[in-house]
């Protein structure tokens, strides 16, 4: 740097041929967020991957018997206990001698269906207490807002432990995903009351109420559909926790009666006989992180792909 | 500051009400006679069992009852147990052996996901970034007490490096093992965030300022990315310590050790309702106090959250 007097120039060739111009495509349909980002989502294979696995938990969950013929908790042959793969049971067999690989079809029902209504729960009880504290504030939003902070004080899986302990004689699918969800929606009601302040600014909120329809109708009609889709990234992702919890509380023995089929009870079982027969616990687990991998990938695409900031962080 | 103090403070003591007052009420709606319950299939006389009733408060209104109680837990009395000990008692000798779990889980929680969490940054889309992202997926879909059986068939049964289970002898040493599956647990939470906000650290203009000063990148990296990057971390890890407490109660299950988790892992699994009831208000209570804690220490690590309303 010190000696040099002169400097040198480096400019770039400048290519022959037409520029590019922007062109306002009048024939397209218009493009919105909900377009972007299923263009987003399904150009990624991670999607798909998800997709088909949501899928397959699905149909396990409805129609087990597409999968097996093998009844999962009668004909258990005590000779067979523990035992390895046999032909027609590729798993082998758990402590009591049933066939792990129907059991963990089986097993699929419980986990979907108590993760399913929790969520709904937890959503629904989520999107209006959030909607209501951001959109009409004032003592409303704090007194809200407050209850939510109470909830959010309890973590939820030892709420529905109490939930579970207390209600011991009422075991249900409801009763468990009530204990889930009537605890799990105060992270959802904040998500949604920080969206639906943000959208309550918007100029079509005004304009609504300028053409004279109520604050509650403006609420359902434009906020709340314009506030949808952190709640969807939400809702998913709690759908996978919710799974988790069920495992958990059943693996607790607080979930569904040890006669019920489900992950969290067999993996529980099979922890007895850990030593000699590992793969009766294992098969479960794996089909029980698999379910959870799915919806969380799924939950993050989705936000990925409503996210044009976290698109453009990747 | 002592404004932000004791505005944290005052909006404490609402939830703290609301939280012992929710957990009660479950308790109060409980079916059955409690007095009947104490003595099995015996039956009280007539006497005994009134007796019984005007000791507990229980003809007293649902609110005279929840005074009692609350007050009762100002006194720092938190009830007994199912077996007629004084949760006093019980926490005295099981909250140090949860509390060693939980530094040990939390320190290799965040050494895992400082380290990790930023090279993932730094190398951001390669092979070792994907690879740790995958990883990570893995770690938060797999329930703890799937990685605790995991651990100890592999680790301590299989290849005898651990003791599969604690036990009486609970120093440091012995709880490696639980602290890494109850670590591993958290760590993949942590090591997203430090990784995202390494990656936003990274283009604000102070970093770039930093590197136009001439600075080296083993001076900006520690001192003006690391620093800045660390605060998501540690505000998650306040709430996640839900997660923690949840975690901790199974793995003490699992592996035996006499913490106040396992107290609660029994409680649960021999239906000892009151006993659950007790503990899982102190979960709550200690749930409270280090989101209160981290909120101050929030308000101390950086100034414009103190004067943020």
């Amino acid at each position: 740097m010190s000696g040099d007097t002169s400097a040198t120039h480096y400019v770039a060739p400048i290519k022959d041929g037409t520029i590019a111009v922007d062109v306002v495509k009048i024939a397209e349909k218009p493009s919105n967020l909900w377009r972007d980002a299923w263009a987003d989502m399904r150009r990624r294979p991670m999607f798909w991957i998800s997709m088909v696995i949501v899928l397959v938990v699905l149909l396990m969950a409805l129609w087990p018997t597409l999968f097996t013929q093998t009844p999962p908790n009668s004909n258990c042959q005590l000779s067979d206990s523990n035992g390895g793969p046999a032909a027609g049971h590729p798993l082998g067999f758990t402590f009591q001698g049933c066939d792990i690989y129907a059991r963990t079809v089986w097993g699929a029902r419980t986990s979907v269906s108590v993760g399913l209504i929790a969520t709904i729960i937890g959503s629904v009880i989520g999107l209006i207490m959030g909607a209501l504290a951001g959109f009409y504030g004032g003592w409303l939003d704090g007194l809200l807002s407050r209850v939510g902070d109470i909830f959010f004080s309890i973590p939820y899986i030892l709420a529905a432990v109490v939930v579970m302990s207390v209600f011991a004689q009422f075991r249900n699918v409801f009763t468990l995903a009530f204990a889930i969800g009537g605890f799990a929606w105060a992270s959802t009601a904040r998500v949604v009351r920080a969206e639906v302040l943000r959208v309550r600014q918007a100029d079509f909120v005004m304009a609504s109420r300028a053409l004279g329809k109520s604050r509650f109708g403006t609420l359902i009609a434009h906020v709340i559909p314009n506030a949808i889709a952190p709640l969807l990234v939400v809702t998913t992702l709690s759908l996978a926790a919710a799974i988790v919890a069920e495992a958990t509380l059943s693996f607790l023995g607080v979930g569904l009666g040890s006669d019920t089929m489900s992950w969290g009870n067999d993996i529980s079982q099979a922890q007895q006989s850990l030593r000699v027969a590992p793969m009766a616990l294992i098969y479960p687990s794996i089909a029980l992180t698999i379910t959870v991998l799915a919806f969380i990938m799924l939950g993050e695409l989705v936000r990925d792909a409503l996210d044009p900031r976290a698109r453009a962080r990747r | 500051m002592v404004g932000y103090i004791l505005k944290r403070l005052l909006q404490v003591i609402p939830v703290f009400i609301g939280a012992t007052l929710l957990i009660y009420f479950l308790v109060f709606a409980m079916p059955g006679d409690p007095i009947a319950a104490l003595f099995g299939d015996k039956q009280p006389s007539k006497q005994l069992h009134d007796a019984l009733v005007a000791q507990y408060h229980l003809d007293q209104p649902f609110i005279v009852q929840y005074w009692y109680y609350l007050t009762g837990i100002f006194r720092g009395d938190m009830g007994t147990t199912f077996s007629g000990r004084s949760v006093n008692d019980v926490l005295a000798a099981t909250l140090p052996v949860t509390g060693r779990l939980a530094v040990m889980a939390i320190g290799i929680e965040f050494t895992l996901a400082i380290i990790i969490g930023t090279f993932s940054a730094l190398r951001k889309g390669k092979i070792f970034d994907n690879t740790m992202l995958v990883i990570s997926l893995v770690f938060i879909s797999l329930p703890i007490f799937v990685i605790a059986f995991l651990a100890q068939y592999f680790l301590a049964v299989k290849l005898q490096w651990f003791s599969p289970t604690v036990g009486a002898t609970n120093d440091w040493g012995d709880m490696w093992l639980p602290a890494i599956v109850l670590g591993l647990s958290l760590y993949a939470v942590s090591m997203r965030l430090m990784r995202g906000s390494v990656i936003d650290t990274l283009n604000q203009d102070w970093v770039r300022t930093a590197y136009s000063k001439g600075l080296p990148r083993r001076r900006v990296i520690p001192v003006h990315v690391l620093r800045n990057s660390l605060i998501p971390v540690i505000t998650n890890s306040a709430t996640n310590f839900g997660v923690l407490l949840v975690g901790a109660t199974v793995t003490e299950g699992i592996f035996n050790i006499p913490g106040v988790g396992n107290t609660l892992f029994q409680a649960i699994r021999q239906h000892e309702g009151s006993t659950v009831v007790s503990f899982v208000t102190v979960f709550v209570i200690i749930y409270v106090l280090v989101n209160l804690v981290v909120d101050m220490l929030y308000g101390l690590l950086d100034p414009r959250i103190r004067y943020v309303r």
